[in-house]
C-alpha cells in the first residue's frame, strides 16, 4: 500500500550492515568510540577539503561492504549525497566505487532520503545488495553555505557547527538478526517564512513535525509505539521548538524524544546549538542508533532526518528557507 | 499552522541576543584594538620620521599585518566570536575579511581561486568607499560653487 | 597619554555602533561595514572626521570608517585644487594604505597558511 508518500515494505529490507567515518574534531563526540573511522587529518591527508571528503563517503562505503564481506563490484545500487555543489564528493566516490549510482540531495535529510530508496529498489526484488548514506564536510561546506573558514563572524546560539563525518548503510533483502526497514513517510517541502541561515533550526522543526505528524497518522501509529524518535540536525534551538509543536498536537515528548544534532558533541557549548551537515544523522544513525538495535536496547525506533534547501543563492536573493524531512521506521525482530 | 504563529512559537524559543554584554564585549575589543594601534602610532613618531598624520599609514599596514598573521594561526575568528563588531569594525577586521578569504580558495590556485576570490567579503567595503568618496566630493564641490560653503 | 584613553573610547564606541547595527538593526557584517565607509566619507564631507583625528587618534584612524574618510579626503582635496575636473582625477589618485596592505599580505598568507576548522 503506497499512498501519499506513505511508503511500507512489507519484505522488510535489512541494513546488513553499516560504515560510519569522521574527521579529527568528532572524536569529542560522546559517540565517537562507536565510529568505525576516525581520522587524524581534517582532509584525510589529501590536498583538498572536497577530495578528503569523498575519501570519507568511500572509505564509510567500503567498511560497509567489508563488514559482510562484499566488494563494490558485487553491488547493484549506490545512493549518496553531500552539500557541496553538484555533490561532487559523492561522484568522486562513486566514480572510484564503480557501484551504478543516483546522486542524492535533501540537504541534511539525504540519511534517510537514500535509505528509502535504497529500500524501495530492494523491496521490489531488484537488488541484493546496495548502497545508501551521505556525508558532510565541515570547511568545504562551511565556504559553500557560510563564510571562509577563517572569516571571523560572531556565531549566535542558534547556530549549528557541521560535522566531519559520514555515515552508509549496507540495505539487503531481509537477513536474521538485522534491523529491519519496515515503514517510511517521504516529506513535503515546508516554509514557513523563516530566514535566518543562523537559525536553521528553527526553519525545519515544522518539517519535522510535518512528516511525523503524517508518518503516525498515515501509519496508524503512536508515539508510545517506539523506543526511539530521534530528528536529525534541529540542534538544540530547533529541538526546542520542534517540541513544542508536538505537544501543541498533544503528541506526548517523552525522553524517547531525541535529537542527532543536539547530541552528536554531547551539548558543548563550543557547538552552539549542535551539529549539523548531511553526515550529522547519517553518522548517529549508522553507528549509535544501529548498535542499540543490534544489541536489542531498541526495538522499533523512528528516525526524522531534516534537511534545509536553501542555497547561497536563494538566501541572498532575499529568499525564505524551505526544508524538508524524512522518516523510516527501523525494527529488530 | 501559519506563518505568523510560527514566528511567534519560534521567537519565543529561540535563544535572545545578550545585547548589553555583546555591546560591552565590542566596546572591549575594538578599543584595545585602536588602543594597540595608538601605541604602534607612537612608535612610528618616536624612531621614525613621522607625524601624527603620516604615522597613520604605517600603523594601518602595521595592523593589516598583525591581523594576517592571527587569521592565518586561526586565532582572530576566536577573537571576533567575543568581540563581534569590535573585531570586524577596526581594519584589522577588513584585514580578516581579506586574508580569509585568501587562505581559503588557495585550493583553486593563485590567479582563479587567490586572485579571484580575496576580495569577495572586502570588496563592498571598497566599492562603496570610493562610490561615497566621489559623491560627497562633488556634492561638496557643488554648494563651494555656488557659495553655500567653502573648502 | 590622554590619547591613548580617548584613542580606546572612541574607538570602543565606534565599535559599539557595529554592534547596534548587527544585533538591533540586524545586518550583516557587509552591509554593516558598507554603512559606516559612506559615515566616514558623510563626517569628512562636513568636515567633523579630521577633529575626531585629532581628538583620538588610532581611535579614528583604525576603525573602517577611516577609509570612506581618507578616500574622500583625498578626492576633496584635488576638487579644492581643480574644480569638477579634480573630482575625478583625485579619485584616481586618493589610495588607502588598509588596501595596498591587504592585497599584499593577503597573497603573503595564501602562501603561508591553510585554513582549518577548529573552534
Amino acid at each position: 500500500m503506497v499512498s501519499k508518500g506513505l511508503l511500507t515494505f512489507p519484505s522488510n529490507p535489512s541494513i546488513a550492515a553499516t560504515g560510519v567515518t569522521a574527521g579529527p574534531l568528532e572524536k569529542k563526540s560522546p559517540f565517537s568510540s562507536q565510529f568505525d573511522k576516525i581520522y587524524t587529518d581534517e582532509r584525510m591527508h589529501l590536498k583538498t577539503n572536497e577530495q578528503g571528503h569523498a575519501k570519507m563517503i568511500e572509505d564509510a562505503s567500503m567498511i560497509a561492504l567489508s563488514k559482510i564481506d562484499a566488494v563494490p563490484s558485487k553491488a547493484d545500487f549506490f545512493f549518496a549525497g553531500d552539500l557541496v555543489n553538484q555533490m561532487t564528493p559523492s561522484n568522486f566516490s562513486a566514480s572510484t566505487l564503480q557501484i551504478p549510482y543516483i546522486g542524492m540531495f535533501s540537504a541534511c535529510a539525504t540519511s534517510i532520503s537514500s535509505l528509502l530508496m535504497a529500500a524501495l529498489v530492494t523491496d521490489a526484488n531488484l537488488s541484493e545488495i546496495t548502497l545508501a548514506g551521505a556525508g558532510s564536510q565541515h570547511n568545504a561546506i562551511e565556504r559553500q553555505f557560510r563564510y571562509p573558514v577563517e572569516y571571523g563572524s560572531q556565531k549566535p546560539e542558534s547556530s549549528q557547527w557541521t560535522v566531519t563525518a559520514a555515515g552508509i548503510a549496507v540495505v539487503t533483502p531481509n537477513r536474521k538478526k538485522t534491523p529491519v526497514i519496515t515503514k517510511g513517510t517521504m516529506g513535503r517541502v515546508i516554509d514557513l517564512g523563516m530566514t535566518d541561515p543562523l537559525n536553521m533550526g528553527a526553519a525545519m522543526a515544522p518539517a519535522a513535525m510535518d512528516t511525523l505528524e503524517r508518518h503516525l497518522k498515515g501509519h496508524q501509529a503512536s508515539e508510545a509505539d517506539y523506543d526511539l524518535i530521534m530528528t536529525g540536525d534541529l540542534g538544540k534551538t530547533g529541538f526546542t521548538i520542534f517540541k513544542e509543536l508536538a505537544t501543541r498536537k498533544e503528541i506526548v515528548v517523552s525522553e524517547k524524544f531525541q535529537d542527532a544534532g543536539e547530541a552528536f558533541y554531547g551539548g558543548d557549548p563550543k557547538f552552539f546549538s549542535g551539529a549539523s551537515g548531511a553526515g550529522c544523522s547519517s553518522a548517529i544513525y549508522f553507528s549509535e542508533v544501529y548498535g542499540k538495535m543490534m544489541t536489542g536496547d531498541y526495538q522499533k525506533v523512528l528516525l526524522i532526518a531534516t534537511g534545509s534547501l536553501l542555497s547561497p543563492l536563494s538566501y541572498q536573493q532575499g529568499e525564505t528557507i524551505p526544508c524538508i524531512a524524512h522518516a523510516v521506521e527501523l525494527m529488530m525482530k | 499552522m501559519d506563518e505568523k504563529k510560527f514566528a511567534k512559537i519560534e521567537q519565543q524559543l529561540s535563544p535572545k541576543t545578550p545585547l548589553g554584554l555583546n555591546i560591552v564585549k565590542a566596546f572591549l575589543t575594538g578599543g584595545t584594538i585602536c588602543l594597540i594601534g595608538q601605541f604602534i602610532a607612537m612608535f612610528y613618531m618616536t624612531f621614525f620620521d613621522f607625524t601624527e598624520r603620516t604615522a597613520s599609514n604605517p600603523t594601518v599596514a602595521t595592523m593589516v599585518f598583525l591581523a594576517m598573521v592571527l587569521t592565518g594561526l586561526g586565532q582572530y575568528k576566536k577573537i571576533a566570536q567575543f568581540g563581534g563588531a569590535g573585531a570586524a569594525v577596526p581594519i584589522t577586521g577588513f584585514s580578516n575579511a581579506v586574508v580569509s578569504a585568501s587562505i581559503e580558495h588557495k585550493s583553486e590556485g593563485y590567479v582563479l581561486g587567490v586572485g579571484g576570490n580575496m576580495f569577495k567579503l572586502a570588496g563592498s567595503v571598497i566599492l562603496f568607499g570610493v562610490v561615497s568618496a566621489f559623491t560627497v566630493a562633488l556634492i561638496k564641490t557643488i554648494l563651494v560653487k555656488f557659495g553655500v560653503v567653502s573648502w | 597619554m590622554s590619547l591613548f584613553i580617548t584613542a580606546f573610547v572612541v574607538g570602543g564606541l565606534i565599535s559599539v555602533v557595529g554592534q547596534l547595527l548587527f544585533d538591533v538593526a540586524k545586518l550583516t557584517p557587509a552591509h554593516t561595514l558598507c554603512l559606516l565607509v559612506v559615515i566616514g566619507s558623510v563626517l569628512d564631507g562636513i568636515g567633523w572626521y579630521e577633529p575626531l583625528i585629532d581628538f583620538a587618534g588610532a581611535g579614528a584612524t583604525i576603525p573602517i570608517t577611516s577609509f570612506g574618510n581618507s578616500l574622500t579626503h583625498g578626492a576633496m582635496a584635488e576638487a579644492e585644487k581643480h574644480g569638477f575636473v579634480g573630482v575625478l582625477t583625485g579619485m584616481f589618485e586618493v589610495t588607502s594604505s588598509g588596501i595596498s596592505a591587504a592585497i599584499l599580505f593577503g597573497f603573503i598568507a595564501s602562501l603561508l597558511f591553510k585554513a582549518k576548522g577548529k573552534n
